[in-house]
């Protein structure tokens, strides 16, 4: 006779292991990336220029390059982003132009980011003739970050209590005025994760803008929204793949800047929205 | 006047609530008009099922076989890498971690999904490649083999926590009605609430799945560039996603080559539109 | 004089009808009690009075409603809400200080000086015998209020912004039987400013505080008269079942 309690130890026991196997890879790639690249980081490798073909000096340019980019999407993205959300939460009915909404969405955050990049050289490159620029890469990096700006969102509009809706119009107060006064203030933190999720997100693509404005090295910084910049991940790409006798610590140096800059953003979403969670007043 | 401003943000808001379909169907119009003139020069049978890709000799060959080979060749090892672990992991926390636990692990998954692409191929580049190549006595160690284990890390967050919330919204009920009849707690998730969440997580794999299929970096990086047909999983690769990065930095806008790209991207939108069609129907069969 | 004049209301929310042909007519400055048990349909008559049904969008309506000499439908929705204010069934209150909740309606429409709000407020707080308990915490947020105090800041709130008629869904359903009295007590007082609408699931409490009980019974008004009446002889033998206690 089989017995029901060792086969559960066996199975729980590889359910373990399963978990395990995910979450020591990726604790050790972290810690790899910290213990090589924290000795890299200085004053000057995140001020100064890339020097000697990127074989010496800093990352500043690529930092700030992506710092444009990131802010450039945001702007795009958050407007249009929370107004889809407070469409979807307060004004769609359940009817097939929902349904349709939605199922763009999800295909929306489905699509490929090499095939974001692909669309923003023909609709903001040539079509629109930016040209290779810091305005069609955030635009394209923007679209790209929209759902998740609509879907955070939206979960944070509907998780306003129905009840405070109806409390508000009962005194003859508009639709709009409930909405921008009473349901959009209570939102606010779970925008504010999707937000930086978002940032998050725009800041570590690499594939969205490699026709669109990352250039391979750029001395100086740009001016307008019209240059094109250098960004990190693409810096990231370009030496560990493209330039041959790049020193390590570089490599390590820069993939740790850009894995402190992803994570740290999540950090803060996730305990924004933890903190939210826990505060919660009704 | 208040009236009148507030119907203008109304319009404004039904305007950015159709947004989402206005840029699907935009950025397929536009892989359309970039892409279709391709086949002035080839025909689709012969760019699908063409056994040869080489874009810049004259006069160009434009077969993608060998990049879809590549593409289904890295997906299915990451596949069967990371359809079990992901799918053990999501048990793990929705059933038996304890709480805090699985607060942790479920912060863990989501920083695992963070971690840029490109970040992934370069931890790729200098742990697995080496690896592969020593265990296996290549004469390199950027595979196929490799681009799967990598990608296998960027599909799983996306199998767990889908598939977790599947196992997590099973009715608390079921789970009490198995355990009233003497069942284990083995045997409970086994026979009632894995049935249970299947939709759920078939939906959580297939767009596991999509994930690996769509994505760029990594894959670029770490399986060896090599546009030829695959005939191990030890050998160099060549995916769909990594023509289009590497290669339409060269192309010349309005050559074939440039168009031949777009095609690609038009192939990469209808298999990631389908899988995710189809993975929200899944996902909302038992709604 | 006639405040709301309702001929034939039939109420539909998809296929199920919830309230049949009822014709009520409700006079200024008094206070009609609706009883009866759950599903009657009394909430959706109350509901039906400031249009908050018009939130569920399956929902349909036919008949005749008044409001003064106004047809009701035509009214605009928020003029309409503003003239017929409502209290909920539990306590609530807008996650805002206690001042904010009740300065809320009045803001909204439009009141900006500090002054003026400040009056209001301080009006409509005494009118809802909350004032003395709250005058000196007025910026804290209300949820730090006690359930029956929530419950008499929902009225100074539905005060302030100067309706004429006052809905009251089941006020005292989640209140213990002190804060019950204060808010009956409130509105004994409010009734010479106000017309006033109650529907309780407690039959002591219309006894105590209607002029005139209504009973509902699966959509369709039963009975309507004196209260005293209502409750001494009533006409219908399914309201004296109700009243004593044999179903609900």
């Amino acid at each position: 006779m089989r017995n029901p309690y060792r086969t559960q130890k066996i199975a729980f026991f590889f359910l373990l292991i399963a978990t395990l196997l995910i979450v020591i890879p990726v604790g050790i790639i972290v810690l790899i990336i910290i213990e090589k690249g924290l000795p890299a980081i200085s004053w000057e490798f995140l001020s100064d220029i890339p020097r000697k073909g990127m074989r010496a000096g800093g990352i500043f340019p690529a930092i700030v390059g992506t710092i444009y980019l990131v802010s450039g999407a945001i702007v795009f993205a958050l407007p249009i982003g929370v107004l889809a959300a407070i469409y979807l939460s307060e004004y769609a009915k359940d009817n097939l132009l929902t349904r349709l909404i939605k199922l763009a969405i999800v295909n929306l955050a489905g699509v490929p980011s090499v095939v974001y990049g692909l669309f923003g050289l023909a609709l903001f490159v040539v079509f629109f003739k930016f040209g290779a620029s810091i305005l069609s890469g955030s635009l394209t990096l923007g679209i790209m970050i929209l759902p998740i700006i609509i879907t955070t969102s939206r979960e944070a509009l509907e998780s306003v209590p129905y009840s405070f809706r109806e409390a508000s119009l009962s005194l003859g107060v508009s639709k709009w005025q409930t909405i921008r006064h009473i349901v959009l203030p209570n939102a606010i933190p779970g925008i504010l994760t999707g937000t930086i999720l978002g940032l998050g997100r725009a800041a570590g693509e690499t594939a969205p803008i490699l026709f669109t404005v990352a250039a391979f090295y750029l001395p100086q910084l740009p001016s307008s929204i019209f240059d094109q910049a250098m960004a990190l991940p693409y810096h990231l790409y370009v030496i560990s793949t493209q330039v041959p006798n790049v020193d390590e610590k570089t490599r390590y140096g820069t993939a740790f800047v850009l894995l402190a800059i992803v994570l740290v953003m999540n950090l803060i979403a996730i305990i924004i929205r933890y903190q939210f969670r826990k505060k919660k007043k009704w | 006047m208040r009236k009148l401003k507030e119907s203008i943000i109304e319009k404004l808001i039904l305007l950015c609530g159709l947004a989402s379909v206005f840029f699907v169907v935009l950025i397929f119009l536009f892989l359309l008009k970039e892409g279709l003139a391709v086949f002035k020069t080839i025909s689709l049978k012969d760019f699908i099922l063409g056994k040869s890709w080489y874009p810049i000799s004259e006069p160009a060959q434009l077969g993608i076989l060998p990049l879809i080979m590549g593409s289904f060749l890295v997906t299915i090892g990451a596949a069967i890498i990371s359809i079990p672990i992901g799918v053990g992991c999501a048990i793990y926390i929705a059933e038996i971690a304890p709480l805090r636990l699985k607060e942790i692990l479920k912060v863990g998954i989501e920083l695992l999904a963070a971690i840029p692409s490109v970040v992934l191929g370069f931890i790729g580049m200098v742990t697995i490649v080496p690896l592969v190549k020593s265990i296996f006595h290549l004469p390199t160690g950027l595979t196929a083999i490799s681009g799967s284990i990598m990608l296998a890390f960027m599909a799983m967050p996306t199998i767990v926590s889908i598939a977790e919330d599947a196992l997590y919204s099973v009715p608390k009920i079921y789970k009490e009605g198995a355990f009233a009849l003497g069942a284990t707690h083995w045997q409970t998730i086994y026979r009632v609430v894995l049935p249970a969440a299947s939709s759920g997580i078939v939906a959580a794999v297939m767009l596991g799945i999509g994930r690996v299929i769509g994505e760029t970096m990594a894959v670029m990086m770490i399986t060896g560039n090599a546009a030829v047909m695959p005939n191990s999983i030890l050998a160099p690769v060549r995916t769909l996603t990594a023509t289009i990065a590497a290669e339409m930095g060269e192309a010349v806008v309005g050559s074939e080559h440039y168009f031949a790209l777009f095609g690609i991207g038009i192939v990469l939108f209808i298999i990631s539109f389908c899988i995710n069609v189809t993975a929200d129907l899944f996902l909302h069969r038992n709604k | 004089m006639v405040t709301f004049g309702i001929k034939n209301l039939d109420i539909w929310f998809g296929a199920a009808q919830a309230l049949k042909q009822v014709n009520i007519s409700i006079e200024s400055n008094e206070i009609l009690s609706i009883i009866g048990p759950s599903n009657s349909g009394k909430t959706t008559f109350l509901r039906m009075l400031n249009r908050l049904n018009d939130l569920s969008s399956n929902c349909k309506m036919a008949g005749e409603v008044r409001f003064g000499q106004e047809d009701l439908i035509k009214i605009d929705v928020e003029l309409l809400r503003k003239r017929v204010g409502m209290v909920f069934a539990l306590p609530l209150p807008l996650p805002l200080s206690i001042f904010d909740n009740v300065a809320f309606g009045v803001r909204m429409h439009g009141e900006r000086d500090r002054k003026i709000l400040e009056n209001r407020v301080e009006e409509a707080l005494k009118q809802s015998y909350l004032w003395e308990e709250v005058k000196d915490r007025l910026d804290v947020s209300a949820f730090k209020l006690s359930g029956g105090q929530q419950q008499r800041l929902c009225i100074a709130r539905t005060l302030a912004v100067e309706p004429e008629v006052i809905l009251f869904d089941e006020p005292c359903s989640g209140l213990d039987p002190i804060s019950t009295a204060k808010v009956e007590e409130a509105m004994l007082k409010l009734k010479k400013k106000y017309t006033i609408v109650l529907v309780t699931n407690n039959v002591k409490q219309a006894a105590r505080v209607g002029d005139r009980t209504a009973f509902f019974l699966s959509g369709e008004l039963i009975e309507l008269d004196k209260t005293d009446k209502i409750f001494t002889a009533p006409q219908d033998k399914r309201t004296d079942d109700y009243i004593t206690g044999a179903f609900g």
